[in-house]
Order: C-alpha cells, then sequence, then structure tokens
C-alpha cells in the first residue's frame, strides 16, 4: 500500500508543482503512519459533496459529548482532519474526525443549536458528512505528549491510537472543568486535571504538564482544546525547547479553501489547518487574541 | 523579453492576474498572501454598510469542473473593512481593489464613500446583488439600474476631491440579455471599468437526501466551467465599450487567462482556482508568460484575437 501510494504522490507531483512545505510534512506524515499520502493532495479529491451517513452507534462520553458511530469508512481520514457535518434544516459544521476504526466517529460537544441538534441523533438517524478535509497532525519523533481540554481530546485520542500502532511511545494528559466534562482516556498512560479537583489533579492542564516537560523529554507535544490554553501549552513547549503542534479552529463555512471565512491572518484554518506548528502560531498575531463570528467581525478571546 | 504589465484605469499592475472578490480576500493577511503569490492585483470581499452574517451553511458544494457558492455576501462590515483595506495599502505591494455592494443606491454610495478613506486603488461595485427597491431584482440586470448605480456612486466620489481620481469598476453578471449593452451604458454614466463576470445561479440536488445541498437551495457556479460563459460575456462587452475590463470567470490555466485577454480583458480575475491549483496566482502567472514566450507576445496588450 505504501508504494502504490508513493508512486500515485509521484505521479500528482509531475502534474503539479511542489507542494509547500507543511503540506510535505503531512505527506510524509501519511507515510509514515501507513494511510494513502496521494488522498492528502487536495487535487486528488474529486469532490466536496455530502456522503449520506447513518448513525449506528451512539455513546454518552460525558455530561456534553454523544460519540457518534457512523456507517461511513473513510479509512484515510487522518488524526487532526475533519468532516462538514450537517442534518439538513440545520447549519453544517466542522467536526475532528475522532476515529476511523470501525468505521467513522464524531464526538460532538453540544456548545449551541447546531451541534445539539447532531449530538441528538439517534441509532438509525441519517446526517451527511463532506470530507475528509484539512491538514492533519504529522509525527515528529518517536515520544509524543497529547494535550487536550474538553472535546479536544477526541482527534488526539485517534493520533495516539494510530502512534502507538506505528510503536511511538505515548502519554496523554485530558482536562477538563469537572468530572461531568472529562473524556474517555487514551491508549497508553493518561494524566488526568480537573479545574474544580472533581478527578485527577486539581487544576488545568498545564499542572501536569509543566512538570512531565522538566522530568521526562518528547519529541512533539500535540494539543487541541480552548485557544487559550493551546497557546500557553505552546508556550511551555517553547521555553523547554520541544516542538509542539496545534488544532486551530476557526469559523468555517466552504471548509475547501475558497471563502476566506476561516482565516487567522493570511493562515486558513481548514486548508493550512487545522494542524499548526505551535510556534507558526505563536508568530501569528491574532492568535490566542480573537476569531471571527459568522460575519467575520472580531471577538476577542 | 516578456511583459506582463498591464494598466487599469491609469492603475499599473506588473502582471495581469487579480485576485476576485470574494474568495480569500476577507481581510488584510489574506490579501496580502495573495498579491505574495503572485497576484498582479486583490479585491477585498464585497463589503457593506451593516455586517452581514450571510446565509446558514452549508454554503458550499463542489464536484468536478465547477462549485456552488451561497456565502450570502457576510462581512464584517465597512467600518470594520475600512482598517483592513488601509493595512492591506499599506502592506501589499500591488493594487488593493475594494468591493463593496448594497441595497439601494444610497447604500452603495455611502459605502464606497466611506472605504475611499483607506486609499484604494480602484473601488468595485458589486452590481450582481439584489436592489432592495426593485423586488430583489439585480442591480446588474438591466442597462437602467445598472448605470444608474454606477453615476450615483460616481457622483458621489467626484464631489470631494479626495475621493475623485479613484476608479470606479462595476461588476457584471453573466445572466443578462445584453451584457454589452449595460457595459455601454456603464461607460456613458461615467464609471471607468468593467468587472466581469460574476457567479453564474444555479443549483443542486442531493438525490438521496432529496434536499438542494445549499441551504440558500440556489448558489452561483464558479470554476472551469464557467470559463466559456465568461469568454463570451467579456467579448460582448469588449464589442461595445472601450473601458478597461478585469476579465474573469473559470479562469484555471495561463492559456485561460490567454483567453480572457483575447476576448477582449485587461486584465485577469482569479478566484475558484485556488481550490484547483496548489499555487494558483504564482503557476498562472509562468504559464502565461510561457505562452507569451511560445506565441511571440511581447506585452500582454498584444494578446489578441487574430484580426
Ligand atoms: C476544525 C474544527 C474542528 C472541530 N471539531 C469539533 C469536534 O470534534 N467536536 C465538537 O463538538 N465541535 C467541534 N468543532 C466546533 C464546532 O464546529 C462548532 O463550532 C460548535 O459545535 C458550535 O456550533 P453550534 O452551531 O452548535 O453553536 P453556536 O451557536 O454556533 O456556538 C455556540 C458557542 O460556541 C462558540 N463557537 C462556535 N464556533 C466556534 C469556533 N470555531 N471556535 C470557538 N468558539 C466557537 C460560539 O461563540 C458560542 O459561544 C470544531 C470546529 C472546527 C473549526
Ligand atoms: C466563495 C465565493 C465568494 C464570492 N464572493 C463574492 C463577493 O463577495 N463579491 C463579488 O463581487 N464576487 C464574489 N464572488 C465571485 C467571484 O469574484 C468571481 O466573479 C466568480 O467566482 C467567477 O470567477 P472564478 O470562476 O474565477 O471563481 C465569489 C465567488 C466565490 C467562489
Ligand atoms: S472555510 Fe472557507 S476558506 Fe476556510
Amino acid at each position: 500500500m505504501k508504494t502504490s501510494a508513493k508512486k500515485t504522490k509521484e505521479k500528482k507531483r509531475e502534474a503539479r508543482p511542489e507542494p509547500r512545505q507543511m503540506e510535505n510534512a503531512a505527506l510524509e506524515s501519511a507515510d509514515a503512519l501507513g494511510f494513502d499520502a496521494s488522498l492528502l493532495l487536495r487535487s486528488s479529491v474529486s469532490s466536496s459533496l455530502p456522503i449520506r451517513a447513518k448513525v449506528v452507534k451512539k455513546e454518552e462520553e460525558n455530561d456534553l459529548v454523544s460519540l457518534l458511530t457512523l456507517d461511513v469508512q473513510m479509512p484515510n481520514a487522518m488524526p487532526g482532519q475533519f468532516v462538514m457535518a450537517w442534518r439538513p434544516g440545520m447549519d453544517e459544521k466542522p467536526m475532528s474526525v475522532a476515529e476511523v476504526k470501525p468505521s467513522l466517529q464524531l464526538a460532538i460537544a453540544r456548545a449551541g443549536p447546531c451541534s445539539e441538534r447532531l449530538a441528538d441523533a439517534k441509532v438509525g438517524d441519517t446526517i451527511y458528512v463532506r470530507g475528509p478535509l484539512g491538514k492533519p497532525f504529522w509525527p515528529v519523533g518517536r515520544k509524543w505528549l497529547m494535550v487536550g481540554g474538553g472535546y479536544g481530546f477526541a482527534p488526539l485520542r485517534y493520533l495516539a491510537r494510530v502512534g502507538m500502532e506505528n510503536g511511538i511511545e505515548v502519554e496523554s494528559v485530558c482536562g477538563a472543568r469537572n468530572k461531568g466534562l472529562l473524556m474517555r482516556p487514551g491508549p497508553g498512560k493518561n494524566h488526568v486535571t480537573t479545574d474544580d479537583g472533581s478527578e485527577g489533579k486539581k487544576g488545568n492542564v498545564m499542572a501536569v504538564l509543566q512538570p512531565l516537560l522538566s522530568s521526562q523529554k518528547f519529541d512533539c507535544v500535540y494539543s487541541c482544546g480552548p485557544e487559550r490554553m493551546m497557546k500557553a501549552v505552546a508556550e511551555v513547549c517553547k521555553k523547554h525547547g520541544v516542538k509542539s503542534q496545534l488544532s486551530v479552529e476557526r469559523y468555517m463555512k466552504c471548509g475547501i479553501g475558497v471563502c476566506g471565512h476561516c482565516a487567522m491572518g493570511g493562515w486558513l484554518s481548514c486548508v493550512d489547518g487545522p494542524s499548526i506548528d505551535g510556534e507558526e502560531a505563536l508568530a501569528n498575531p491574532a492568535f490566542g487574541v480573537y476569531h471571527t463570528d459568522r460575519a467575520g467581525r472580531k471577538i476577542k478571546y | 523579453m516578456t511583459d506582463l504589465s498591464t494598466t487599469l484605469a491609469g492603475v499599473k499592475l506588473n502582471n495581469p492576474l487579480v485576485l476576485a472578490s470574494g474568495v480569500r480576500g476577507n481581510n488584510a493577511g489574506l490579501l496580502i498572501r495573495a498579491a505574495m503569490e503572485g497576484a498582479g492585483a486583490v479585491t477585498s470581499k464585497s463589503c457593506s454598510l451593516q455586517p452581514r452574517e450571510g446565509h446558514p451553511n452549508p454554503t458550499m458544494m463542489q464536484k468536478g469542473d465547477f462549485m456552488l457558492n451561497a456565502i450570502g455576501l457576510s462581512n464584517p462590515g465597512v467600518e470594520d473593512e475600512i482598517g483592513e483595506i488601509k493595512e492591506a495599502v499599506a502592506h501589499a505591494g500591488v493594487p488593493v481593489i475594494a468591493s463593496v455592494y448594497g441595497g439601494s443606491a444610497p447604500d452603495f454610495e455611502k459605502t464606497a464613500e466611506m472605504i475611499a478613506q483607506a486609499k484604494p486603488a480602484i473601488i468595485e461595485l458589486d452590481a450582481s446583488c439584489p436592489n432592495v427597491h426593485r423586488e430583489g431584482e439585480m442591480f446588474s440586470s438591466s442597462a437602467q439600474s445598472a448605470s444608474g448605480l454606477a453615476r450615483a456612486v460616481k457622483t458621489r466620489l467626484k464631489a470631494q476631491a479626495k475621493t475623485a481620481s479613484i476608479p470606479l469598476f462595476i461588476k457584471l453578471a453573466p445572466n443578462v440579455p445584453d451584457i454589452g449593452q449595460i457595459a455601454l451604458e456603464c461607460q456613458k454614466a461615467g464609471a471607468d471599468g468593467i468587472t466581469a463576470i460574476n457567479t453564474m445561479p444555479a443549483m443542486w440536488i442531493d438525490v438521496r437526501a432529496r434536499k438542494p445541498v445549499l441551504a440558500n437551495q440556489y448558489g452561483g457556479l464558479s470554476g472551469p466551467a464557467l470559463l466559456p460563459i465568461a469568454l463570451r460575456c467579456v467579448h460582448a462587452i469588449r464589442k461595445k465599450c472601450s473601458l478597461p475590463i478585469i476579465g474573469g470567470g473559470g479562469v484555471n490555466s495561463g492559456e485561460d487567462a490567454a483567453a480572457m485577454l483575447m476576448a477582449g480583458a485587461n486584465a485577469v480575475s482569479i478566484g475558484s482556482a485556488v481550490y484547483y491549483r496548489r499555487n494558483a496566482f504564482g503557476e498562472i502567472r509562468a504559464e502565461l508568460q510561457e505562452f507569451m514566450q511560445e506565441e511571440g507576445f511581447a506585452r500582454v496588450s498584444d494578446i489578441r484575437l487574430e484580426e
């Protein structure tokens, strides 16, 4: 499979100029983790149309998050990528790929009317997904730390699973405001924090992250969650000389890099991201400072 | 040597490729990025007097050679936009075209007057939006309403020394019986240039869902499939109107750009190609240059249909 992926990659490269550096990293990532790299090249995505999906299993992960298993096979949807999820009659919203085995899973937190309607889908209900979209996380080194806040832990759990299957050493820090909002642990060693101390260590993820970075040498810290948390994670990693990767979310409309709505400055969350190098994010003046609403107005964090 | 430069109503562009309005142009950072990627000029997302949220998602579908969008002109409003345009003018290094639209001529006038403070190189009127006073008919639907709009805004800009010299372009829609006549009347009304074309009204249905895919039901078609329609429109405009034309719609390669120039355009807008091409501006610019070398065109203005 890997060789055939390489071949297609060569063909695509012939037809089109070199992808940018970051895209190269993503391509290598696909190769390293056993995905078909050619599918990451947007040129090979022939359409961005909704695919019909039936909910085949539904689990309540915590007080807010429903984990939906859909009858859609999307084996090449990589950790860090997302789909646009839609229930007709409602808005279409980006949702991270939470797992692809046995089939596509989405972890949906009830944050507003649209996510509520998606999360309330019952077994047998139909939703539509468009994707996979966006740039996945890419592998750096052999020892990884996951740092997730709230539903942000879902794609990291998937990344941890894929990493461990490829012989990478993985630990996770999973934080939430309280016990009722904790996500299920990932594979490997897990550290849990809650703001109110109702489970695990009291405090936010930084309470565990700082000592971990001081006592162990990680090659890369992967983080997904509230933006201010990710900013703190990227800063502390930079201080410790450890690479970090984040998943930066912005209000999305087209999801395919055309409308420009998901911009953080000149960076587009839907195609340049959501995965982004921590230092690149820190260099962006909008990161952790403001995002934009449906009209494109700046909203301070 | 090939010279890629061109001029639009006195505004000099180092190459004829212009970022189309509404495509990756929502803020200064994105406009600067398009310039860095090789655009000769950049057009901002159309802005209105008040902020607009636009249509709910799904606002986009894409299949093969076309895409449909129903973004619904979401924008943060002209007050916020002024800052973005100012920053882009200061740092893009290429001419910045500010696109505005409104539901009525007075809205257009006010928005154009306000955006003029940011000193864009050109102001473009997105006349393909519905006129609230004419039961939602597009301003660009008839020669009368399009030229009336051009006249009103031009008069307003001319009234002040600071804004009088900013060239005014009007952007036309393809779904009209006689686009050449509309362009001619706009010229008579004082417009300094024409941009054509906007998207083509269209629809997509998911037969499994038995529903239109776009929440708004209808959207605008863009992408390579639009090129032949755009070529005809630009050609028809050129037959009747002598204003500079930013021609676009479906341009996806250097040869497409050459075709647009042969149809009569002075510059070529690039929109949906950012989806189809890795680096649309850099690649299309290189291809156009290659085409010019192969065919012996020294200047952009030499790229014409054979007499
Ligand atoms: C790449 C990406 C991946 C995502 N993955 C997931 C996921 O796996 N699971 C999940 O539950 N949600 C995810 N989201 C968020 C999700 O798309 C919706 O934004 C969220 O569900 C709120 O939508 P709503 O319509 O229900 O609520 P709204 O009424 O739109 O919003 C409810 C609240 O959420 C805030 N909000 C909305 N969108 C954002 C945003 N993009 N960033 C910060 N705050 C926001 C609003 O300000 C408001 O306070 C992701 C977003 C992106 C961009
Ligand atoms: C997502 C999207 C948003 C657009 N928004 C605007 C807009 O705000 N104002 C405007 O004048 N044209 C807008 N357009 C039309 C483009 O500027 C262009 O005229 C059209 O897409 C055809 O060119 P293309 O095939 O190169 O994309 C938009 C197009 C797309 C795809
Ligand atoms: S959502 Fe349209 S460019 Fe990202």
